[in-house]
């Protein structure tokens, strides 16, 4: 039994707290389905495994040429950088969202300690949201091409640490230079960016090179491997570390963990202060508002209504920036767009499913907002006005929203091809409708600042609504190819909405 | 005329595991502040929320300022105003801006909702803040800004959860003033509290629920009469509504 208060202590109590929460996670609060889970995971990963030897099998006795080593190293940055995301996210959260933060550092033990655990427990979460991933790839490379894949698990742990690392400096960086309350939402966005940075430059090279969104087609280019470095170059240390050489991944974990003890030893002492920082961060941003005329004018209850949802969110940086972040993946192809204006319809084609996915999940949260994340339900449910009424106020806030942000994109697209102009226009409506339909027939009554949380609620939710777009993409696809052939997939996604619909759990009163 | 019976309610029911709230009848009249108090569970809050309108009866009647509000919930909701012990406001308006958004919901006149709005301001000493967002008030601030709201509309009835649970002693002084004059000006409030001596002093009558039923009602003398404790008068707390409250409430716990 360790001594309270000292770092095993705190390790002991961040670790059951972790087990705890991600049990809760994935169980949805309800301890009896942990078996029906566990099968559940048991059978995904097994399914996983089947996949993983169709698509990697091959490559299990690949030679180490530059090809190769392009390809290795691309992938391992791809997942670097959504590591650095990942945890981005969990060390802003352990700045601002810790309710528990006030006891420790009311206490008399040392929170350096406590805040050295919780670095290294965002490491240790990084890596194994990570590690579930990647292991069927790598145990079915181990398979068909032997133990020296296993050194890609090596290779994972060290990235997890090193993207902590990162992340820790980042952060810290971003609170100095920008202070607490900016830090917040500038992380989050840094975060997504760099998330999606790395998919998003390749789709932007591929088409400013090759004229496709695809963006297999840089990694496969003469140009690069005209450009990448020779075989004996540091650089390709994690390709080759996950390839099986055994110097590169020593070398790897080592700087890694060093770095990631550094980044313990020079941030956990500083982080009290960053907390208490963080803490008075939202009522500094209150001071000094001017007058507003948000509200002011003669205007219906509806009105009312549709104003104080827009209000709303555009105040919310964080908020804003969660709902808005997926629209970074609208900038490869509006530069599409933008590229092929005048030049026929081939390649609009592909922006089609890309717009009516990206309005399908934006439409998802932002209806999650209006209609389970509402702060004054009481109100809202006393006002003299019909509950059907609120309902449609809160819809077209959610569906105005999406019309503002989406019209320039269907508006080019029209004037480039009326006719995906319709289809990317009838499929933006209906995959908007039918994440809001989703939202609504499984409300549950919630904070704003609980939006994170929201597809932890419900799965079955998570999945319509993630299953309906996608759906709503897919028809919208093959709608502007043959409007026929699009009932079929248009079919398959109603009936998927009917059975949420049928399993949503009905309201209880009033 | 005016109606004799602010709030009328007969054989009100609500059962969620077990009845919360079990056969009650309660008629609060015009101007009247009543108070309603019981121990903890015994369906105070169930009963607010179904006059609210926020929980609809299993069974029952409610009728507020003569209008049924079962069946006509829009029309009953237009004279009453709620509020709960948490306030819930939003935290990215100013308290203008809330007052202005309450104003639309209940479509008030602007310019007579924007008078009242600068009065209420003002009588709750929120005027200096009027123009900052509410994310870094206190309860008490927050609880007197969810007040403001209830008030800007000019409601009949104003239907109150515990509303001084958490407030410091100036602003609970702030709220039962402004509650007072609520009610001199011909305003009814029904109002639950476990704070016994504010339901002492500032109701003209208290219910007392167990086990969602009224097992006793009037003004303290009343119910020191019913509770038998007039006896007692020579101890100290003797005839408080405190002891009054424990005799009339021990009885249907024991009976329980």
């Amino acid at each position: 039994m360790s001594a309270a208060g000292t770092a095993v202590w705190f390790a002991r109590h961040e670790s059951r707290l972790v087990w705890r929460d991600w049990l809760s996670m994935i169980t949805a609060g309800r301890r009896e389905r942990l078996r029906k889970v566990v099968i559940g995971i048991a059978a995904f990963f097994a399914f996983m495994h089947v996949v993983a030897a169709w698509m990697v099998g091959r490559y299990a006795d690949v030679a180490i040429d530059k090809q190769t080593l392009v390809a290795v190293t691309a992938t391992v940055l791809l997942s670097w950088l959504l590591m650095i995301s990942q945890a981005m996210e969990s060390v802003t959260r352990a700045f601002y969202a810790r309710s528990d933060l006030d006891l420790i550092l009311a206490s008399p033990v040392a929170s350096d300690r406590l805040f050295g655990v919780r670095i290294a427990t965002v490491a240790l979460a990084t890596t194994m949201m990570a590690l579930p991933l990647a292991a069927p790839f790598i145990d079915m490379l181990i398979v068909r091409g032997g133990w020296r894949w296993f050194g890609a698990y090596g290779l994972i742990v060290a990235m997890g640490c090193a993207a902590t690392t990162l992340a820790v400096a980042l952060t810290v960086a971003l609170f100095r230079v920008l202070g607490a309350t900016w830090t917040r939402f500038v992380a989050q966005v840094v975060a997504a960016v760099i998330g999606a940075a790395f998919v998003i430059g390749l789709q932007v090279a591929a088409i400013l090179s090759y004229g496709t969104i695809s963006r297999v087609a840089v990694l496969r280019s003469d140009t690069l491997l005209a450009l990448a470095p020779e075989l004996d170059s540091v650089l390709w240390w994690p390709a080759r570390a996950a390839l099986g050489d055994g110097l590169a991944l020593a070398c790897l974990l080592a700087a890694s963990l060093i770095l990631l003890a550094a980044a313990i030893l020079f941030a956990a002492p500083r982080f009290g202060d960053y907390v208490i920082a963080a803490a008075g961060a939202d009522n500094s941003s209150s001071v000094g508002a001017r007058r507003s005329t948000a509200f002011r004018g003669k205007s219906t209850p509806r009105g009312t209504l549709r104003r104080k949802e827009w209000v709303l969110l555009r105040r919310d940086r964080w908020l804003m920036s969660q709902s808005l972040m997926q629209l970074l993946y609208l900038l490869p192809p509006a530069l599409m767009l933008w590229r092929s204006f005048g030049q026929g319809s081939g390649t609009l084609q592909l922006l089609v499913p890309v717009l009516v996915m990206a309005a399908g999940q934006l439409a998802g949260g932002l209806a999650w907002l209006a209609i389970s994340g509402e702060d004054a339900p009481d109100l809202v449910a006393t006002a003299p006005v019909p509950a059907g009424f609120i309902l449609r106020a809160k819809i077209e806030a959610v569906l105005g929203a999406v019309a503002i942000i989406f019209a320039p994109f269907l508006i080019a697209l029209a004037v480039a091809s009326p006719w995906h102009g319709f289809v990317a226009g009838g499929g933006i409506a209906v995959a908007a409708a039918a994440a809001t339909a989703v939202q609504f027939w499984f409300r549950s009554q919630a904070r704003r600042s609980q939006f994170r949380r929201r597809q932890v609620s419900s799965r079955l939710a998570t999945f319509a609504e993630a299953f309906s777009s996608i759906g709503w993409a897919a028809t919208a696809a093959v709608a502007a190819a043959s409007f026929w052939l699009a009932i079929a997939p248009a079919v398959l996604t109603l009936l998927v909405l009917g059975g949420a619909w049928a399993m949503s759990p009905r309201p209880r009163d009033a | 005329m005016a109606q004799p019976f602010a709030l009328d309610i007969r054989g009100l029911v609500k059962r969620f595991e077990r009845p919360a709230v079990d056969g009650l009848d309660l008629a609060v009249r015009t101007g009247e502040f009543y108070a309603l108090v019981g121990p903890n569970g015994a369906g105070k809050t169930t009963t607010l929320r179904m006059i609210a309108g926020l929980l609809r009866p299993d069974a029952g009647a409610i009728r507020i300022g003569g209008i049924d509000a079962l069946a006509n919930p829009v029309a009953a909701k237009r004279i009453v105003a709620w509020i709960s012990d948490e306030p819930m406001i939003y935290d990215k308006l100013t308290p203008r801006e809330y007052l202005e958004f309450v104003r639309g919901l209940w479509s008030v006149e602007p310019a007579l909702a924007a008078a009242r709005a600068s009065e209420l301001l003002d009588w709750l000493g929120l005027a200096p803040h009027a123009d900052q967002r509410c994310e870094g008030f206190s309860k008490g601030m927050r609880q007197k800004v969810a007040l403001a709201g209830a008030l800007v509309h000019d409601p009949q009835v104003i239907i109150l959860d515990e509303p001084l649970t958490g407030l410091d002693a100036g602003s609970a002084r702030q709220v039962k003033t402004v509650l007072r004059e609520r009610t001199r000006a011909g305003g009814t409030i029904v109002m639950t509290t476990h704070i016994l001596e504010v339901a002492e002093r500032m109701a003209d009558r208290i219910g007392i629920i167990a086990h969602g039923r009224l097992i006793a009602e009037g003004t303290l003398d009343e119910l020191r009469t019913q509770a038998g404790t007039k006896a007692n008068a020579q101890t100290r707390d003797a005839g408080s509504l405190e002891e009054t409250f424990l005799a009339l409430v021990a009885a249907p716990l024991q009976a329980a």
